[in-house]
């Protein structure tokens, strides 16, 4: 098979241990190690993390955001779903 | 004397090598190996930094990093002829980048134990970079090597091409030799040996063939260079020499 462009990847960077990897934007790459090398020198040059993830972008299912009515409006009016709602009573500490 | 000529030969190196790598900004065939690149320049005119500035303090006489750097002649400069040969295609950059970083490794090793302390101190936090260097390097030799046919013919070509100046690494200059002696400069004599088995290593599991070691090219660290040093120090030293004095 011949691929004239380079796969597009997703890098996701922890910023200190014990943190998530949060999304930080796409590169290109021909196979997984480059894209984390690729991945390291984009991304990180700042101290930016101390590990990457790099998942390939085709393989990343996206809600659609034409869906955004049925998907998330119903909870605008479902206040009591937050915990915040609730009063607690004052026994209860570290709440 | 000899240590200021040798800290300002380690500086030559490193702002030469950095002078070309820095050619690639904005041309690297993509964007992330265009950033990669410009990473490793920068982490070279550091060190390069580092060395002048050392060097600048053993000289006094008001020299500076900046005056040693742009204000010295051709034949005042004592890096080695590697590092100033053009970059070429980018199989010939990583090619001449393989040879070069596997070296410094080794050098930067060994320098952790000069009896210089600055000397020790530099190479300490310049051997986590240059790890990094070699990664990058030798990665693409890999990849090039045991690629497709036309990739693999083009590295073995640029292997070929820069072969005949790796030797001088290994040469000692009389001021080498003064500094090997006094413990201040790693034996370089000795580096050839892991350099050349490191080197092979990387040329098998590329696929490629490893050059006979014949005729080597010198005269660079006795500041006898290519024709083409004198074309990068007028790129380089432009800015200094027709606005003498001028900064940001």
């Amino acid at each position: 098979m011949q691929q004239n462009e380079w796969l597009l990847w997703e890098v996701f960077v922890r910023s200190k241990a014990g943190l998530d990897h949060k999304h930080v934007g796409s590169i290109h790459a021909s196979d997984a190690a480059m894209a984390i090398e690729n991945a390291r020198d984009v991304y990180t040059r700042r101290q930016e993390g101390v590990s990457i993830w790099v998942v390939e972008s085709n393989q990343i299912h996206a809600s659609n955001p034409a869906d955004a009515e049925s998907f998330y409006e119903p909870m605008n009016d479902k206040v009591y779903r937050h915990p915040t709602f609730y009063d607690l009573p004052d026994e209860l500490k570290h709440m | 004397m000899s240590l200021e000529k040798y800290v300002l030969h380690l500086a030559d190196n490193a702002l030469i090598y950095s002078q070309r790598l820095c050619e690639w900004c904005g041309h690297a065939p993509e964007l992330e190996v265009d950033i990669a690149i410009s990473n490793i320049a920068l982490d070279h005119i550091g060190a390069s930094r580092s060395f002048y500035q050392y060097a600048a303090t053993l000289i006094g006489n008001g020299a500076t990093e900046d005056s040693l750097a742009f204000l010295r002649k051709e034949r005042e400069f004592a890096n080695i002829l590697l590092v100033e040969q053009t970059n070429g295609n980018f199989a010939k950059t990583m090619a001449r980048a393989l040879c070069y970083d596997t070296f410094m490794q080794l050098l930067y090793t060994a320098m952790k134990n000069s009896k210089d302390e600055m000397l020790a101190a530099i190479a300490e936090k310049s051997l986590k970079e240059v790890n990094y260097h070699y990664r990058f390097s030798s990665e693409w030799v890999i990849r090039l090597g045991d690629g497709t046919p036309e990739s693999k013919q083009k590295m073995q070509t640029a292997i070929d091409e820069i072969w005949n100046y790796t030797g001088e690494m290994f040469m000692p200059s009389n001021i080498d030799t003064e500094m090997m002696a006094n413990g201040v400069a790693p034996d370089i004599t000795a580096l050839q040996a892991p350099w050349l088995q490191k080197i092979k290593e990387v040329l098998a599991e590329a696929t490629l063939v490893l050059p006979e070691s014949g005729w080597m090219h010198s005269g660079g660290k006795n500041g006898v260079h290519s024709e083409q040093m004198g074309f990068l120090l007028a790129d380089l030293q432009y800015m200094q020499r027709a606005f003498p004095s001028a900064e940001w």
